[in-house]
Parts: structure tokens; sequence; C-alpha cells
């Protein structure tokens, strides 16, 4: 009975996280997968049920990692920089960074290291080009809280303000090779004008 | 759940110092039913003073095992789905051979005659019992503190045995501060004259001795934090101070406490070989390269420290994972929140039970599988 509230609650998860489903379509059945700042690890969960992947995950908070150990994902807490020194080259087929790349301190040593230590990176973040923040900023003529970013900026976990766009000119600058993109509005996959219409933006680097 | 303590005996053990023991006898309890297809089986490794009786209530003393919070029925290690064996380690003094026990060649107690063992040794004995009782693998070897450091040595000698193994509050190799503590103990334990250059078998034993060394023991497995809860500077039974060398605080009498009860449990020559095999304790043989010893690690490996514990302190279980890590191995851990030092793998068990039900459930699923 355990093991039935616990799939619920993952799925349950899953769907609350639209760029998941985009994640489990990029990702080949069989592969090795690191999920760097995996929470509980909803995400390995899945992929280890459905697409039968290799799964690792680091995770610093104390409580996520004994949800995700008792989930059965092989997690380790600590920190993500420290976490990805660690491995060898491309030790992994896919490094994700799922709706954490605006927390961490210094984003561009991230990118770099998930593409050394992984063939392909998946990326994904709130989309801080949405119209919705846009107007809100506009608006009220404060710092924006919203649905895509729900906090006041003192309790913020967010560091750093990144649009769709903004990620664009970084890869280029940076030659971080872009191989796919995907753009969410709610459940939904859009391609029209995705800087002001996409809040949440899923990149396939490497 | 009712359990009898059993014995195994053994021609003969090659030790890593050379020596070699005839024969050998080893103290074991087993809990759960083995499946069809032996693949069921969990060892506990028992920390320094642990004995065999890890769960249950022991038949001949009533008392419950060392870690009955987390070994039977529904427990993290389930004897519902395991079955689970525990031995009371090679060099100790509940059933297994060790110095207090008779050497066949004089008719008397080994006492220091009894040659020095090593971590490695409890490990190759646990190994001929496993055999004994017919299983081919192991799902897992799961312990804390010197137990941690028999799990990690099951994991670097006989890795296609192990499914996984979960080192608990343990260290890859002994510090200099935890080979302090045991020399104190040792030489607390050496400097009573009853204890007689350990020939005391048939006298009174080093009582005072043996005593200190628990009390210093006691010491390093809480924390500040625990002490100044449980204790503060309470004081035992009395208004005020007494002005003399009495007991004056709730510390000093439980610590005596502690001293007087272990006496009458544990012999003093086991704790000097006992710790020397503690100290010895390096997974590299002195060359410091932990990925060598590790080599190619199939083994899963889930990794335990406590945030108070100062004796085995959190960085020592993370240069274990970090190791793993760069080898590609399949490692979950966790710092565990507690305030209760070292005493946490025992004591504090809530959460250790959460992620050691999970990740034993995937590694036999995962085993199931393949």
């Amino acid at each position: 009975m355990a093991g039935t509230a616990e799939t619920l609650h993952s799925s349950a998860t899953l769907a609350a996280r639209p760029d998941f489903h985009v994640i489990g379509e990029i990702i080949q059945p069989g592969s090795r997968v690191l999920d760097l700042g995996c929470g509980e690890g909803e995400l390995l969960a899945w992929l280890v049920e459905n697409k039968g992947v290799l799964a690792r995950g680091v995770e610093i908070s104390s409580a996520d990692v004994r949800r995700a150990i008792a989930r059965g994902v092989s997690v380790y807490q600590g920190d993500i920089n420290e976490g990805l020194a660690d491995y060898p080259d491309k030790a992994f087929d896919y490094v994700i960074l799922s709706q954490t790349l605006q927390e961490t301190r210094s984003p561009v040593r991230v990118l770099q290291e998930m593409l050394r230590v992984g063939r392909h990176a998946i990326v994904s973040f709130p989309n801080f080009g949405h119209w919705s923040v846009r107007a809100a900023m506009l608006f009220t003529g404060q710092a924006p809280k919203t649905k895509l970013f729900p906090y006041n900026w003192y309790d913020s976990p967010n560091i750093h303000f990144l649009s769709i766009n903004d990620f664009e000119y970084l890869c280029r600058e940076k030659g971080f090779p872009i191989e796919r993109r995907y753009f969410l509005s709610g459940q939904h996959r859009t391609n029209i004008f995705p800087n002001l219409l996409g809040q949440t933006a899923v990149f396939l680097l490497g | 759940m009712i359990v009898e303590t059993r014995c195994a005996q053994f021609d003969s053990l090659a030790l890593e110092g050379g020596a070699t023991l005839s024969p050998v006898e080893v103290a074991y309890e087993t809990y759960g039913e083995l499946n069809a297809d032996r693949s069921n089986a969990i060892l506990i490794t028992h920390a320094f003073s642990g004995d065999a009786h890890a769960a249950g209530i022991s038949h001949e003393t009533g008392k419950p095992g060392w870690w009955d919070n987390m070994i039977g029925p529904g427990k993290a290690f389930d004897t519902d789905r395991y079955f689970v064996i525990c031995s009371n380690a090679l060099g100790g003094c509940q059933g297994t051979t060790g110095p207090g026990s008779i050497n066949p060649a004089t008719g008397a107690a080994y006492a220091m005659s009894f040659p020095v063992i090593t971590i490695r040794d409890m490990v190759h004995l646990q190994k001929m019992l496993v055999d004994r009782l017919g299983i081919q693998q192991l799902l897992c070897v799961a312990g804390g503190s010197m137990g941690g450091m028999q799990a990690l040595e099951w994991a670097v000698s006989y890795p296609e045995f192990v499914r996984c193994v979960i080192p608990i509050a343990t260290t890859w190799r002994h510090s200099a501060q935890q080979i302090a503590f045991n020399e104190v103990g040792r030489q607390a334990i050496m400097a009573d004259p009853d204890w007689c250059e350990g020939d005391y078998y048939d006298k009174k034993p080093p009582a005072r001795g043996l005593s200190v060394a628990r009390m210093v023991g006691h010491i390093t497995y809480m924390s500040d934090e625990s002490m100044r809860e449980k204790f503060g500077r309470k004081l035992r039974q009395k208004e005020k101070f007494g002005f003399d060398f009495g007991v004056d605080f709730e510390v000093e009498s439980y610590l005596r406490y502690r001293g007087n009860q272990f006496v009458s449990r544990f012999d003093a020559n086991s704790y000097l070989y006992i710790t020397k095999a503690e100290d010895y304790f390096d997974l590299t043989n002195g060359t410091g390269k932990l990925s060598d010893a590790f080599g190619r690690v199939d083994t899963r490996f889930l990794v335990i420290s406590f945030t108070s514990d100062w004796l085995y302190p959190s960085y020592q279980s993370q240069e274990i994972v970090r190791v793993l890590r760069r080898l590609n191995g399949d490692v979950a851990y966790c710092d565990l929140p507690s305030n209760y030092g070292h005493d946490a793998f025992l004591v504090d068990v809530a959460e250790q039970t959460e992620i050691v039900r999970g990740f034993l459930d995937s590694t036999a699923r995962t085993a199931k599988a393949a």
C-alpha cells in the first residue's frame, strides 16, 4: 500500500512540473542520468521506472535526500558544484538541471561542468521574459511576484533572473551548442513568441 | 521474537598478522527466513562492544538486542522480508573466539598470547560463517562505527559477494583522534594492577581500568548538546555540592554506572585487541589511495553520517562518497541531522529507518531484475 501511495505521489508531482514531461521525452531508455538539485528524486524515480535509466542525483537538503533515498534513488547530499567536480569526463549521457539554474551562484561554471561530465545537458528554467512578469513589473513597479516567480524578493531562492533570450545569448557567447529547445506554456508547447509567451524553457545542449 | 545464540566452529583461520587460530568458534543469531533462492540474506556487523544478539528477546537473558529498534518485523531490516544474520566479532568475548577463550595448546585462556587481529580478519571469519549457512551472495552488509568498517571491508574483500553495503557513522581509516581515545582506554586497563599483563582470568579482572576506559568511550559517543540536555549540571540525589570526591553531578553518576555495568559484560583483553584492530584499520593499507582499494565497484553503497558525531565526523563519510563518485559507483549518502553524537545510529533511528528501508527495497528489486 505504501508503494502505491508513493507512486501516486510521484506521478502527481510529475504532472505539476511540465518540464519533467519534456525531459522524459528527451532521455533515451537505458541511459546514464545525473540530476543536479534533484529534490525528492521524483523525476529520477520516474525515469528509472519508465526508461530504465541508471540514475544519480545530488541534493543539498537533508530532508529531500532522505525522501529520495527512501524512494530508492541513489542520491547524495552535497552542493552541485562540488558534486560535479568529482565526476570523470562524459560519465553521464544526460546531466539535468531542472528549474535550478537561476539558483546557482555561478551558472556559467555549472553549465561548463555539466557539458564536461555529460554528453548532453538538459537545462530548464522559468522564463523571466514572460509577459506576466513584464506586466507585473510594469504595473506594480515592484519586484515581480507571479505564478512563475511566486516569492517575495527577500525570500526567493532565485539569485539570477534570465529570459529565454538571455539564455540563447549566453549559449552563443560561450559556445554551448544548443541541440533542441522546447518552450512551454502551462502543460502545452508553444513556439510563437517564446520569450513572451513561454513560461518554462527546456534546452538540450551538447 | 525470542531468539537464541548459536555457535559455529571452524578448524582454523589464517590471520592477516601471520598467525593461525585453531580452532575458531563464532557465536551468531539469525532472524527471519532465508528465501528459496537464498537472495534475501543481510549480515549485520556490530560496533566495538556489540555482540551477536542484535534483535529480538534473548532466550538466555531476556534482554532485547542492541539494534532491536532497527531489526524485526516491519522495521528497517524487515525480518518478514529478509534473513538477517549477526555474529560476534573475532576477538570478542560474547561467544566468538577471543583472548578470553581457552587456548587448546595450553588448556588456559589465551590472554596476551592471543594474536593481534584486524578488521579484515573479522570479515574473513564472517565470510566463513556465511558460506557455512549456504549463502552465495549477501543482499547487504550493514553496520555502524566498527560495524561500518567491516561493511566497507566486505565491499573491498568480497565485492562480488555483496549486492550493497550500508556503512554508518564510520571511516575508511582510523584517524589520530580515534586512535588517541582508544589508546587512553587501553592505558587505563593496563595501568590497573589487576590487569596482571592480561593474566587475570582466574583472578579478579581489572575492573577499575576497564570501567575508566568505558567512561572515556561513553563521552566520545555523546555530544556536547546531548550531554547538556541529558545531564546539564544536575546534581545526583542532593541539593548542594558534597565538597568531597563522591558523586556530585548526574553526569558523573551516569559514567560510573556505565563503566561498572560494562565490567560485568565485557572482557578487558577483548577491549585491547578490538580497539587495536580498529586502529590498524585502513582500507587502503597505508597507501591513502581509496580509489585503488575500491577498484571497479559494482556494489551499491548507502553511506550515512550524523551531524553531531564528532568521533566519526561526517567528513570521513564524505571522503568515501567522493571517491565512489569519482569511480562512478552507485552511492547514496545522507548526513542525518541529530543531536545524539556518535550514538545516533543506535538511538536516533526514525530517519535512518526511512532511508535504509527504501534503499534495501530498491536493491532487492534490482537484484531480482538482474
